[in-house]
């Protein structure tokens, strides 16, 4: 499949700091894709550069195999979907659904908008003003504004940032339905690797204005290219310069394995998490480790001697 | 709650002292005959406000109306592009909003005079397009309604700037760029988004010089050279000249309810509140 938006070697440079530092990457049609980095990486330049709101200092800009460098937000098929949403306060739903293909002299204004209306499940909310809805129905309202012009990609910049735990993990599943129904290529921005891992197809770890490894879920949680990713995107013991995720480090009393990778360690003392228990233990070379158990294996005192071990396929190395 | 009222006591002093009492005064004069010479006399009589209905004075108020509406609707033209500036100008703006203000650290009757100075046949502008040989007759600049009207605009200006600066300022940037971001070119942004969130602060600034304007007499009568009567000149030669002090106070109670009315009318719409 040909790639929707492509950035080639992408440079943003303000005074006296490089906030982009050669990004590149590419995105098929229809796909979800995600931007994860901390804050400051430079994931939200990168949207506001394919959005057109800045400049990149050098390198392009691609949207459907055209550089579009030097056109004017307007004048780009993309869309944004704002951290703040950005609807406008003074007109209510359907007039902030409507602003953009009146903006374009769109036919068929009515029906494209009641049909969006209905996809994101606001219908009887049209006349409600922004300030009389709920956050995730501001949300719906800036998803429906920017997908009823059929962007060629939809740019979300930590769409999920502004609601409460609860209705965040709902939004991760409806956003990824949405994505599928409507097959437009959404670029999600987000510092949650959680929400990374489970909504795309295919993310771009950033660090520091880089892309340090772009892949599959499965390929960056699993096989992360560069010990930055490895930690960003969950916790990891390193134990000799080997990672070990804690999920996958296994413990036992003092020689009770042999078979595996392992290490004699004291526990120095549990966490409860409801599901499971986390317990921390010191290996000889001073090195701190966490295995994550399941309660009823987590009978270990502080002071125990005990034996972590773990399955070499799940160690996580890095090419030398 | 008692020590809460006390607080409030020195603001209802001053309120009754200074507002409610001069108040009632004008309108008790307003009610009463023009002496023989001059001051106060019985009977009470409507006859003040009766004298109202004289075309003369039907004319001038309706002058004065158009004045103000006009240096109102000048000013706005001017200042929302201004303010619209300040408010984008990041590090500079309060240099900027210094210089609005300043014209406020003189007094605004010098001020007016200064533009006598500009303006009349031997000012500064005449001088200069006559020594570029532009003009060979000076040009009527003073003793007018346009002059006038430079006058108020110039007077009021700030009162314009300030409040949709303030509104303009307060307008979250992620905004335009959404109205950017959905397909509008820069004018339809600066319509449908700029604009309507800029509404309290017009409303405010409109009528912050439309008052003022309504009730000038300093510039008419500088710049106007007599010429240009506004119901203001009217009030102020009824207490001087004229002697008719009932009269003047009708005009004033007459142009106070007109005000009254006008601001209410206009602030009520949607309900925003001022500022």
């Amino acid at each position: 499949m040909a790639p929707i938006l492509q950035l080639r070697s992408l440079v943003k440079e303000y005074p006296g700091h490089r906030a982009l530092d050669d990004v590149s990457l590419s995105i098929d049609a229809g796909s979800f894709f995600s931007l994860l980095g901390p804050s400051g990486c430079g994931k939200t330049t990168t949207l506001r550069l394919i959005a057109g709101f800045e400049q990149p200092t050098a390198g392009e800009v691609l949207l459907n195999g055209e550089v579009v460098n030097h056109r004017q937000p307007y004048q780009r098929n993309v869309s944004t979907v704002f951290q703040s949403y950005a609807l406008f306060p003074h007109l209510n739903a359907r007039q902030n659904i409507e602003f953009g293909l009146r903006r374009r002299r769109a036919t068929e204004i009515a029906r494209r908008v009641r049909d969006v209306i209905e996809l994101v499940s606001l219908a009887g909310k049209e006349d409600r003003r922004p300030a009389q809805l709920s956050g995730g129905e501001r949300q719906r309202v800036a998803l429906a504004r920017s997908m009823v012009l059929e962007p060629d990609v939809l740019l979300l910049d930590e769409p999920l940032a502004a609601l409460d735990p609860k209705l965040r993990q709902q939004m991760r599943l409806e956003l990824k339905a949405l994505q599928r129904r409507v097959g437009i290529a959404f670029l999600l921005v987000t510092h949650d690797q959680e929400e990374a891992l489970s909504m795309s197809d295919r993310l771009a770890v950033m660090n520091a204005g880089r892309i340090e490894q772009t892949g599959s879920p499965e390929e960056v949680y699993l096989r992360p290219g560069t010990r930055f990713v490895a930690g960003f995107l969950g916790a990891v013991n390193w134990i000799d310069g080997i990672g070990v995720r804690p999920e996958a480090t296994r413990i036992a009393r003092a020689g009770g394995s042999g078979t595996h990778a392992s290490r004699p360690a004291v526990v120095t003392g549990s966490v409860f998490l409801g599901d499971c228990v986390q317990v921390l233990a010191s290996l000889a070379s001073g090195e701190q480790a966490v295995a994550q158990v399941s309660r009823e294996l987590a009978v270990f005192q502080p002071g125990d001697p005990v034996e972590l071990y773990w399955h070499p396929a799940d160690e996580i190395t890095f090419p030398a | 709650m008692t020590l809460r009222r006390w607080f409030l006591l020195p603001a209802w002093v001053w309120a009754a002292g200074l507002f409610a009492a001069p108040l009632a005064i004008v309108l008790a004069y307003s009610l009463l005959t023009r002496g023989v010479y001059g001051g106060l006399a019985a009977p009470w009589t409507m006859e003040n406000y009766r004298r109202l209905f004289d075309p003369l004075y039907g004319f001038i108020l309706l002058r004065s109306l158009a004045m103000a509406a006009a240096s109102t609707v000048l000013s706005l033209v001017l200042a929302f592009p201004a303010a619209l500036f300040i408010s984008r100008s990041g590090r500079r703006r309060n240099l900027y909003l210094q210089l609005v203000i300043l014209p406020f650290w003189t007094s605004f009757l010098v001020r007016t005079y200064a533009w006598l100075f500009l303006l009349r046949d031997t000012g500064l502008v005449n001088t200069l397009l006559a020594r570029l040989h532009l003009i060979r007759e000076p040009l009527p600049l003073l003793y007018n309604d346009g002059a006038v009207l430079l006058g108020l605009v110039y007077g009021y200006l700030p009162f314009m700037v300030l409040p949709i600066y303030a509104t303009l300022e307060r307008l979250d940037p992620a905004l335009v760029e959404a109205a950017a971001d959905l397909g509008a070119r820069p004018w339809a942004t600066l319509w449908r988004v700029v604009v309507p969130l800029a509404a309290p602060g017009i409303r405010a600034g409109s009528v912050l010089v439309f008052i003022p304007c309504l009730g000038a007499y300093l510039t008419p009568d500088l710049l106007g050279g007599g010429r240009t009567v506004m119901v203001g000149n009217l009030v102020q030669n009824q207490f001087t000249t004229a002697r008719d002090w009932p009269f003047g106070a009708a005009v004033s109670v007459v142009l106070m309810a007109i005000v009254t009315a006008l601001v209410l009318l206009f602030l009520r719409r949607e309900g925003d509140h001022l500022v």
